[in-house]
């Protein structure tokens, strides 16, 4: 198996500002850490290999220093690190974003499945894995809680709804953003660290990708961000269980209430 | 590396657990294999045989941090580095192939049986026997208070060979877990360091391969000294693990604790006790990081800067955690705060690995040999 996980430089949750002119988020003075649920992706994808063999490589798109999250990531099982970084990126959305990272994969070559953190901390938008998924043209199962099997050819998964779990089967390659339920990240191996140290963060320009121009960066992006406001609060749910004929019952007598 | 490595696991997995697993007197299998993922049980095994090939400073570092979180935790870790020293001193080149590789990836854990009923402090006092039958041992005795016993896999037992020649009739051997005629006895019910388990181990006609002895036949006193020597410094690091963090609640609460209007730690009587906790344990790192670096220094006599180190940050962390308690007053003495634990476990410190009463014997007599 050769799994790419997908991996965020994000400013750290507990220090976050906005930039009031632009609306996006201040990124000055902020401590950078690796997305945490891509952590956790990183984490699944290294299981895997313990199990099946392989390679783990871990991916980001970002600034220069973004290197700190790919060595990182070798420090908790990825064989190698690949930064994807240029100028010309700067100001990418997550269309921009996901075009970008598919022309990182496919240079990478070939691959079994890429593991994507279901969203990142900083954006929360979630759009980039099914938007990578979509660039290259293969499945995506969201919200991954459990990979149930792997075998050759297809993986068995959970994706975490709202009242339980869907059970999903996906064809290899496909594309996973995993939510924290997945499991239980491991604490950065010493020999991973040593590693770490030593090892060589491969970086690829908008040329080595052959990205063009006017899709990358800012001139590849077509988000603008009006507003910035946090959402209401959801109302209180009620979930009816028993059968058909008494979880009607019970939405009749609920619904009496309004009447 | 090898400190940030062991404070992560300590402060992300140990700590959230400790009060459960002193509560329900379990032992830490999680957390060990947490701790072995990280590569923590390879730090002190040669680098041939798959390890890092670091020394007891490494562990003294690796020991203070486990310490900070839990001692029991803790010592179910340096017990297990315990259990595999006299194959690392003393070993063939052969048991230390078959054992060394699988301690480092932490595969298997080691245990050391020294302790019996009528041998504790007086190690001479060894009633288990090994007797050589055509290319086995037969082992026969019961040893007591093994830390890791039930839940090693390698355990290095020390029998009398030739019971007539004293000490010199004295060898090592490593006994698996599963060996014909090895059994556990009865788990101990202590009062603190409850994360770690303590067990008999009982042989009765137990029969092991004759390559499984450790050095030469009557070599098994000079092996038990030369890997206490080397183990106390760590027992040292608990103590200063433990008054660290005892310290470390003390002077978060004084900050808090409102009496009298203000926080009680701009009380002269609370400032006091705090600062005479911080020299101690100051004075206590100094001694072991010390006494670490001149035994990884390979000297001739290690046994009493072993000692030395051993008896001041046992006996500091004893003083510490019993302070702690009283700077947190009724609060302290409450399960709901971590110092009353703290108190319960620091009192092992000076009692296993040889008593300080024993260290201080150690110290006189070496005091005595240097001045002659």
């Amino acid at each position: 198996m050769k799994i790419v996980v997908c991996i965020k430089q994000v400013p750290d949750a507990k220090d976050v500002r906005l930039d009031p002119v632009t609306n996006t988020l201040a990124r000055d003075g902020v401590e950078s850490i690796m997305n945490p649920f891509d952590r956790h992706a990183l984490e699944e994808a290294v299981r895997i290999k313990e199990e099946h063999g392989g390679e783990v490589v871990a991916l980001s798109m970002g600034p220069p220093q973004a290197e700190a999250v790919l060595r990182e990531a070798i420090t908790c099982g990825a064989d190698r690190g690949v930064l994807v970084s240029d100028r010309g990126f700067a100001g990418a959305d997550t269309w921009a974003t996901s075009y970008t990272l598919a022309k990182a994969v496919r240079t990478l070559g070939e691959f079994d499945m890429i593991l994507c953190g279901k969203q990142a901390i900083d954006g929360d938008t979630a759009q980039v894995g099914p938007g990578l998924a979509t660039q290259l043209k293969v499945p995506f199962a969201t919200c991954v809680q459990k990979i149930r099997s792997l075998q050759e050819g297809r993986v068995d998964l959970e994706r975490m709804m709202d009242d339980g779990y869907d059970v999903v089967r996906l064809p290899i390659p496909c594309l996973l953003t995993v939510v924290k339920d997945i499991n239980e990240p491991r604490t950065p191996s010493l020999k991973g660290k040593m590693k770490a140290k030593k090892a060589e963060i491969r970086v690829l320009s908008a040329v080595d990708i052959g990205a063009e121009a006017e899709c990358i960066g800012l001139a590849g992006s077509p988000t603008r961000v009006v507003k910035v406001f946090s959402p209401p609060p959801r109302g209180d749910r009620t979930v009816f269980t028993g059968s058909a004929e008494q979880q009607v019952d019970q939405l009749i007598e609920q619904l009496r209430k309004y009447i | 590396m090898i400190k940030e490595t062991a404070r992560e696991i300590t402060e992300k997995k140990v700590i959230p657990m400790r009060a459960e697993l002193d509560e329900k007197n379990q032992f830490p299998t999680e957390i060990l294999r947490d701790m072995a993922k990280a590569d923590l049980f390879g730090i002190f095994v040669p680098e041939e045989y798959g390890g890092f090939g670091g020394g007891c400073f490494d562990i003294v570092l690796a020991l203070e941090e486990m310490a900070r979180g839990c001692v029991g935790v803790a010592t179910s870790y340096a017990a297990n580095a315990l259990g595999i020293f006299p194959v690392l001193i003393s070993g063939s080149n052969e048991l230390k192939e078959k054992y060394l590789p699988d301690i480092a990836t932490g595969e298997k854990w080691a245990a050391f049986g020294l302790t019996e009923s009528n041998a504790g402090s007086d190690a001479s006092g060894i009633q288990t026997t090994a007797v050589l039958d055509g290319d086995e041992w037969v082992l026969n005795g019961t040893k007591q208070w093994i830390t890791n016993g039930g839940e090693a896999q390698i355990y290095t037992i020390i029998a009398m060979t030739d019971p007539s020649k004293g000490p010199r009739g004295a060898t090592m051997f490593v006994v698996e877990d599963g060996d014909p005629g090895f059994s556990y006895g009865k788990k101990e019910d202590k009062m603190g360091i409850r994360a770690s388990a303590t067990r008999e181990l009982i042989m009765k006609d137990c029969r092991i391969p004759k390559d499984r002895m450790i050095g030469r036949r009557g070599t098994g006193f000079i092996t038990v000294m030369k890997t206490l020597d080397i183990s106390r410094p760590g027992i040292a690091s608990l103590g200063l693990g433990l008054g660290q963090a005892a310290l470390d609640e003390a002077v978060t609460y004084a900050k808090q604790r409102v009496q009298f209007g203000k926080p009680i730690i701009s009380f002269q009587a609370i400032q006091h006790m705090l600062a005479d906790m911080a020299i101690q344990v100051e004075a206590a790192r100094a001694l072991i990081y010390a006494a670490a670096k001149h035994i990884d220094n390979n000297p001739k006599s290690m046994s009493k800067a072993s000692s030395m180190c051993k008896v001041f940050a046992t006996d500091m962390a004893m003083k510490v955690t019993t302070d702690a308690v009283q700077v947190l007053g009724g609060y302290g003495y409450m399960k709901e705060y971590p110092v009353e634990k703290m108190m319960r476990d620091a009192k092992i410190l000076q009692i296993y690995e040889g008593t300080n009463q024993i260290q201080r014997n150690v110290i006189g007599q070496e005091l005595n040999k240097e001045y002659s």
